[in-house]
């Protein structure tokens, strides 16, 4: 490593922000990519290689992206639930690698929802 | 930063979880992620002390907060299949309440740590110690670099002054005062020096810090020796550390390599080299005039003060010596302030304290907690209570051999400096031992005893002689041999010592005799009138006894006895051939229907002279009480 200046330092811990945004929390956006028997089976895994690759190319460092089960709608998955920070999280279902694309450039990035891909706004009711 | 992950897992690489084998858990994470082609997106970081010790080998998972405890390889793959394919975290694998059986999964709604304010240890779990990128994204180094390019020497002081910080080895004292008077000092060559020294037993509060986060030890040096203008520093730390030797080195490297360590550091002008130096395991070296003798080449012994270290320290130069956790707390300070600093703790306590919980609580481990805190809500919460079905909170020592024992009576205090001197303890470095009904009060000051006695460097005779004569009476106390007069003599010859040492380690070491004859003055009587110790520990002071009404014949005891004293058929009550029994406390401790009494030594009743005993039982209140 070079000899730091006081730049250099704000530097790195700006390098750093998405690996800390991971552990810390505080983090923008989170997507919930459903891998459930159901979701693996129609090709989660797919959808999540992509989304991995898209935030890598925008090189974006406080979306933080997490797989949970099945969300109950089999017959529709691959699914994936986004929430910004503060709003209602969106549910998508029937992804694929090109859809998931635009969610991520639409959604994630500009904070519009992909109606036309939507299922629904909210969560169920738990208690 | 191309590669993006999405997930980190912490894998807990402190010396505990290492020795309970989280090294092979690496491994295995590994393994299975390759397997699954996932080794890209979830990140694996080898941390320090993450501090819940007792549940090693541990590993937390962000951002999910997921907290696993006590895994061993074969659970990899199913909880890298279930967790981090199919995003199902498996409730078997992670932290349990002590009562509830119940799984909690999200780290801070755990109590152990839900009640922690990390300041010293605010890095702890979430770095990778050897890597000084993860130190300098978690804001490392800006507090030097404030320090050294926008402070005078004058300004750090007044900071540090102001926060009130005391020093954490465990005399308390103010740090910003100790940097005043070095600082004031006119001298071409000072010395920074780092207290790594930590030596009583139970204690691993700087051990983690140096494991977990060894640049913060650096940099709350490079501001110390900007403060009071010292050009060297030297790092003294225990050759039976070498993890954190280890961590150290490779830290003081990187820091070199960087120029946050040498000469110009962040183009300031200032210059600052570190070395870490080795202890050889004296316990008087934590002494800070022992230790500067140590570091010479010399023996390792005391010498009378004034004239003060900050006056003529290391090589008789002006020298400012601090405790690792003191040091780590500085950079903090400097970021935010003396009133952040203030926010938590009391008026003269302010601040948090790092504690190694340790003992007859369910969660042993390293816990970081605001100054004031209630000492029941460290042991009740933190630590999850007594461990063990039946057994009941009796003293906690604090400040390990030169501390003294909290009874339960005092459990309600505010964990501050003055509070705990209150009580005949100290702060000390932060060594918390729990004790629970099964621990003889004599016993336990006899074991510190020992290890001061055996520790004492010799130069003072009260010290050298007096700890070995306390120590010969208390081992005549627990044999049997006690008679009438020693507690007194006990008390006298403690306050002879203290008044008497030239150091603080004979200055404390009566303190856990002086605790236990003030709260259990009572269990010592016992031992030395009725030959009898009620925890059952001192063997030849109390013999085992089953008391028919309560043994329901489940044969336990007799197969666990290893002098096959016991005798009973199925179902029938059992009984303990006394001639036989060599008091080895395994029958008491594997019966679970309390029906096994302790009573003193040669007690040679009948089982139906029990029966009140018997009672007494029934409803609650044991013989061993």
């Amino acid at each position: 490593m070079p000899r730091l200046t006081i730049d250099d330092l704000k530097k790195i811990k700006e390098q750093h922000k998405a690996t800390f945004a991971v552990r810390e929390g505080g983090y923008r956006a989170k997507v919930t990519v459903h891998m459930g028997t159901c979701g693996i089976a129609a090709g989660a895994r797919t959808i999540m290689t992509a989304l991995m690759d898209e935030m890598a190319k925008a090189d974006v460092k406080d979306v933080i992206v997490t797989t949970s089960g099945c969300a109950g709608l089999c017959s529709r998955e691959p699914m994936a639930t986004v929430e910004i920070a503060g709003g209602p999280p969106v549910k998508y279902v029937e992804l694929n690698e090109k859809k998931i694309k635009e969610i991520f450039d639409e959604h994630i990035l500009k904070g519009n929802v992909v109606e036309k891909y939507a299922m629904v706004v909210g969560s169920e009711t738990t208690y | 930063m191309s590669e993006q992950q999405r997930v980190s897992l912490m894998v807990c690489a402190g010396t505990g979880c290492v020795s309970a084998g989280s090294l092979k858990i690496k491994e295995a994470i590994e393994d299975e992620l390759k397997k699954r082609s996932l080794e890209k997106e979830i990140g694996i970081v080898l941390t320090g002390c993450n501090g819940l010790c007792a549940g090693g080998p541990v590993i937390a998972v962000y951002p999910d907060e997921i907290f696993y405890q006590k895994l061993r390889p074969e659970d990899i793959p199913h909880l890298v299949e279930e967790h981090f394919v199919k995003g199902r975290p498996v409730q078997k694998l992670m932290y349990k309440m002590p009562a509830k059986r119940k799984a909690i999964p999200v780290m801070s709604e755990i109590p152990f740590f839900k009640h922690q304010v990390l300041r010293a240890l605010r890095n702890k779990g979430l770095i990778d110690p050897e890597k000084i990128e993860e130190y300098i994204a978690r804001d490392g180094y800006m507090a030097a670099a404030k320090a050294l390019t926008e402070m005078t020497p004058g300004e750090i002081i007044k900071v540090v002054k102001d926060s009130g910080i005391r020093g954490r080895g465990g005399a308390g004292f103010p740090t910003g005062l100790k940097w005043e008077f070095c600082a004031k000092v006119q001298s071409g060559t000072k010395f920074m020096l780092c207290n790594g020294d930590e030596g009583d037993p139970g204690a691993f509060m700087d051990r983690s810090i140096m494991e977990a986060d060894p640049h913060a030890v650096i940099e709350g040096m490079i501001i110390g020796a900007r403060a009071i203008g010292a050009n060297m520093g030297y790092i003294y730390v225990r050759a039976e550390y070498p993890l954190a030797v280890k961590r150290l080195q490779m830290a003081i490297d990187a820091a070199t390599e960087a120029g946050l360590l040498g000469k110009n550091i962040l183009d300031s002008g200032f210059d600052f080299n570190l070395e870490i130096y080795l202890g050889a395991g004296a316990f008087v070296c934590g002494e800070e005039t022992a230790l500067m003798r140590s570091i010479e080449g010399k023996r390792g012994m005391p010498r009378p003060r004034p004239p003060f270290p900050a006056h003529k320290g290391l090589w008789e130069k002006p020298s400012v010596l601090n405790n690792v956790e003191t040091l780590a707390n500085i950079s903090p300070i400097i970021l935010h302030g003396a009133e952040w600093y203030r926010n938590l703790g009391t008026e003269k306590s302010p601040g948090t304290k790092v504690f190694a919980l340790t003992g007859a609580v369910n969660n042993v481990g390293l816990v970081e907690v605001p100054m004031g805190i209630p000492l029941r809500t460290i042991i009740n919460d933190i630590g999850g209570g007594i461990k063990g079905r039946g057994r009941k909170f009796k003293a906690v020592q604090m400040g390990g051999p030169s501390g003294g024992c909290i009874p339960e009576s005092l459990i309600d205090i505010p964990v501050t400096y003055e509070d705990v001197v209150k009580t005949g303890a100290i702060m000390g470095s932060g060594g918390m031992v729990v004790m629970d009904n099964n621990n003889c009060m004599v016993g336990m000051a006899k074991f510190f005893l020992e290890f001061t006695a055996e520790e004492s460097c010799g130069k003072c005779p009260p010290c050298r002689v007096g700890t070995k004569i306390m120590l010969d009476i208390l081992t005549d106390i627990s044999e049997g041999r006690g008679k009438e007069g020693d507690i007194e003599t006990l008390e006298d010859l403690s306050h002879d010592i203290i008044a008497t040492s030239l150091c603080g380690l004979g200055q404390t070491a009566p303190n856990p005799v002086l605790t236990t004859i003030r709260y259990f003055r009572d269990e010592y009587e016992s031992h030395i009138k009725d030959r009898w110790c009620k925890a059952g520990i001192c063997r030849e002071l109390c013999s085992f006894h089953i008391i028919e009404e309560l043994c329901k014949g489940c044969g336990a005891c007799l197969r666990g006895c290893p002098s096959k004293a016991i005798v009973g058929e199925k179902k029938k009550p059992h009984r303990i051939i006394q001639d036989l029994c060599v008091r080895c406390r395994s029958c008491y401790d594997t019966c679970k229907f309390n029906s096994i009494k302790v009573l003193p030594a040669g007690f040679e009743g009948e089982p139906s002279e029990l029966v009140e005993t018997a009672a007494a039982a029934k409803s609650g209140k044991g013989a061993a009480e």
